[in-house]
């Protein structure tokens, strides 16, 4: 079974030590998280939470049923990569020394389909949203530039088509 | 809707849940609550350690089936609870912990807790990763929903203890308190019946078993499973082998009980369970004292489990028939099957077999031998002890002699930490079990490392009138670690050594309870009779050799078939 990155979704309580009790889970039974977003959901009262974790199948299915077992975790689902959209924004302060360098980054911002979001006579920031690699890539581009402070959200998903998580009254 | 203070709310809605008796020491952020007992039918015990009130709420859960209550004040009274909550988390016991907390607001400021105020601790915190769940109250107004939905995760699905946290203020805040109001807990709904495909599937191979074997576990006691279990062997002959936990969950006088397995199993059991070719396994966690090397673990048999964890389902070990559901449910589905197709079984060569090696393996005591040996002081106890007598243990030695050599004959008879493997817990377990089980004696094996951790609370069993048998194997050393220490250090004793302190007799007398010392069998036998007439707690003091060692046993890094050392 081989380690690859999986993505975990789950609705939970709106409420205050659910973050703590789901964190703390991961942290006693060794699990590590990789990134972890957390929104309000379409119900009032539940957040939803996305999770990006390494580990083989087993490890997954152990996750989810721990996590299952948790009370303020309301529904939890393995999302296979295949059949899901996903998106992460990132917020990056780029070094521009000269009028050129503001130029050639303004081109590949727009390459990427990013956008400039606030611009100083030696930065500019840029708002970009895409899958994780196009971010990396992106960033790794920015890198010749050199990066002053870089803000990424971490992952969310959704599952394609009809198919969700959601919380039936 | 009646308005009252939350103190006053609490006890009400506690008594709502029927519940009788409460394990506490009271502290300044509950005086509130105690201060409302005197007006209630509820009885509270005085415990001297809040260790030993958490403990007591266990043993009164286990051996009563009900939930056991423990309260404490804040900081260091709940913080004291610790240790006895983590047990009940990993033996699955339902109690309800509730503790005092520092003021969310007081005149002076607005939010005491956060603040690091006096007798302030983060018990919620603390508590999350051993607790089934646990509140912190906001408002007075949520107590009697709150106290509802503690009951209801505490006793159902797979029980375990639940803490609420009462700051002090609420405590005297008067609000409109709702009683009858339904309870809804979106994200827990337990499981319990079992799916039929799955079921279809482990009758198949249970009846195509040459070589079935039933490995019941504490989930069958919890879920009050055994006749079903009985009649599931009976049905199949096929020989019951429990968990240390599962000790009680079949009589150990049947002739189908094997005993339990693990590190220091019945070698019938265990060598059973690495021949069987099918093996049920029912409300066990396949804990790693159990199991030996994981991948030797019956390793030649297809494995059904039953579990109303689904978590424990596939976490320790891979099985062939993952059946997620109430152990009392799923047995029926299979009995029920199974009663149509194997009606007038004959016994099988199996059969013969497990006999065969019961009588091989399982000897009775050396008579010949010097009569203080653990194993014939704990056949003589089962002699005089009545079959519903209720057994405590302590850790260590002393409690993996009473797992070999003590047979348990009825379920909620044997009360003994099992996960957590906590020294001090059996003795106010015991005093627990005698509050829920008055007309039952109680007895605590214990040993004298053990003993001593909570000993205090012999001043709790004499004031309150709780009398237990406390059974002293008294070896002056902590018995297990010097055993490691034999066998893994080259006998390289280092900080075991307990010594002659105290007198245990004159410890038990200065408490106000009888202490007896016994320095042969026939003393020890003179001694229970006259504790089990006494109305006050007896501690029996029974000096044993100081280098007597529990075997036989499962060396760590092998396999429950390698144990060495005789039964």
């Amino acid at each position: 079974m081989q380690n690859s990155t999986k993505v975990i979704a789950a609705i939970v309580e709106n409420k205050p030590g659910v973050l703590h009790s789901i964190a703390n889970m991961f942290r006693r039974r060794g699990y590590n998280i990789e990134s972890i977003t957390v929104g309000h959901t379409e119900k009032k009262g539940l957040a939803r939470m996305t999770i990006t974790l390494n580990g083989d199948n087993k490890t997954i299915e152990q996750v989810v049923k721990q996590m299952n077992k948790l009370i303020d975790v309301v529904k939890v689902s393995y999302l296979e990569k295949e059949n899901i959209v996903t998106r992460e924004l990132a917020l990056v302060k780029i070094k521009v020394i000269d009028a050129k360098t503001r130029s050639d980054a303004i081109n590949c911002v727009e390459v990427f389909r990013g956008r400039v979001v606030d611009v100083s006579p030696e930065t500019l920031t840029v708002e970009i949203t895409g899958t994780s690699d196009k971010i990396d890539a992106f960033v790794n581009l920015m890198r010749t530039y050199g990066i002053m402070e870089l803000a990424r959200t971490g992952l969310t998903a959704l599952s394609r088509g009809v198919k969700s998580i959601r919380i039936i009254d | 809707m009646t308005e009252m203070s939350g103190a006053k709310a609490i006890i009400k809605a506690l008594e709502k849940q029927k519940v009788d008796v409460i394990f506490g020491i009271l502290g300044g952020a509950v005086l509130s609550i105690y201060d409302h007992f005197r007006n209630s039918e509820i009885r509270h015990i005085l415990c001297r350690h809040e260790q030993g009130a958490a403990h007591a709420a266990e043993g009164y859960a286990r051996a009563s089936g009900k939930p056991g209550v423990c309260m404490a004040t804040s900081g260091p009274g709940a913080t004291n609870l610790v240790t006895g909550i983590a047990n009940a988390y990993m033996d699955s016991v339902p109690i309800i912990a509730i503790t005092g907390q520092v003021p969310t607001t007081s005149k002076n400021t607005t939010y005491m807790i956060g603040r690091d105020s006096f007798q302030e601790a983060d018990i919620v915190g603390i508590t999350t990763p051993i607790t089934k769940y646990n509140y912190q109250l906001k408002s007075a107004a949520e107590i009697p929903g709150t106290v509802k939905k503690a009951f209801h995760i505490a006793t159902t699905g797979r029980p375990g203890p639940v803490l609420i946290d009462v700051p002090k203020n609420l405590q005297t805040e008067v609000a409109e308190m709702n009683f009858s109001n339904k309870i809804r807990i979106k994200g827990y709904k337990p499981k319990t019946n079992p799916h039929p495909l799955q079921i279809d599937r482990a009758v198949k191979l249970l009846i195509t078993a040459e070589k079935p074997i039933i490995l019941s576990g504490g989930g069958v006691i919890i879920s009050n499973a055994s006749h079903e279990l009985l009649k599931t062997a009976e049905t199949l002959i096929a020989p019951v082998a429990t968990s240390f936990m599962g000790k009680g969950s079949v009589p150990e006088n049947h002739p189908l009980s094997v005993g339990s397995i693990g590190m220091h199993g019945n070698p019938a059991a265990n060598k059973l369970l690495c021949e069987a070719d099918v093996v049920l396994a029912v409300g066990t966690r396949f804990s790693d004292r159990s199991t030996g090397t994981i991948d030797t673990f019956c390793s030649k048999a297809q494995k059904i489990h039953i579990d109303i964890d689904a978590a424990e389902i596939g976490k320790n070990i891979e099985v062939n028939v993952p059946i997620v559901a109430d152990a009392k449910k799923a047995l029926r589905e299979i009995n029920h099957r199974l009663i149509i197709q194997l009606k007038n079984r004959k016994e099988s060569s199996w059969a013969n077999r497990v006999k065969e090696t019961k009588q091989q393996l399982n000897k009775p005591p050396n008579k010949s031998e010097s009569n203080l040996k653990p194993k014939a002081i704990l056949h003589e106890l089962r002699k005089i002890l009545p079959n519903d007598a209720i057994v405590a243990t302590e850790v260590g030695q002393n409690q993996m002699w009473s797992a070999l050599y003590f047979n348990i004959l009825k379920p909620r008879t044997f009360i003994s930490s099992g996960g957590l493997g906590t020294m001090g817990f059996g003795f106010p377990a015991s005093i627990g079990a005698k509050v829920a089980c008055p007309n039952r004696p109680v007895v605590d094996i214990a040993g004298d490392g053990s003993f001593r951790m909570t000993e205090q609370e012999l001043a709790t069993s004499v004031t309150e009138d709780i009398p237990v048998i406390v059974i002293v194997l008294n070896n002056s050393v902590l018995g297990m670690v010097a055993q490691w220490q034999r066998f893994f250090f080259k006998g390289r004793y280092a900080a075991v050594k307990l010594g002659s302190s105290p007198d245990f007799v004159k410890l038990a007398e200065a408490y106000g309870a009888q202490g007896l010392r016994a320095t042969s069998l026939k003393e020890f036998k003179k001694a229970v009779k006259q504790a089990l007439k006494s109305d006050v707690t007896t501690v029996i003091d029974i000096p044993i050799s100081e280098e007597e060692n529990v075997v036989p046993m499962v060396l760590p890094g092998c396999g429950i078939g390698e144990q060495v050392g005789d039964y």
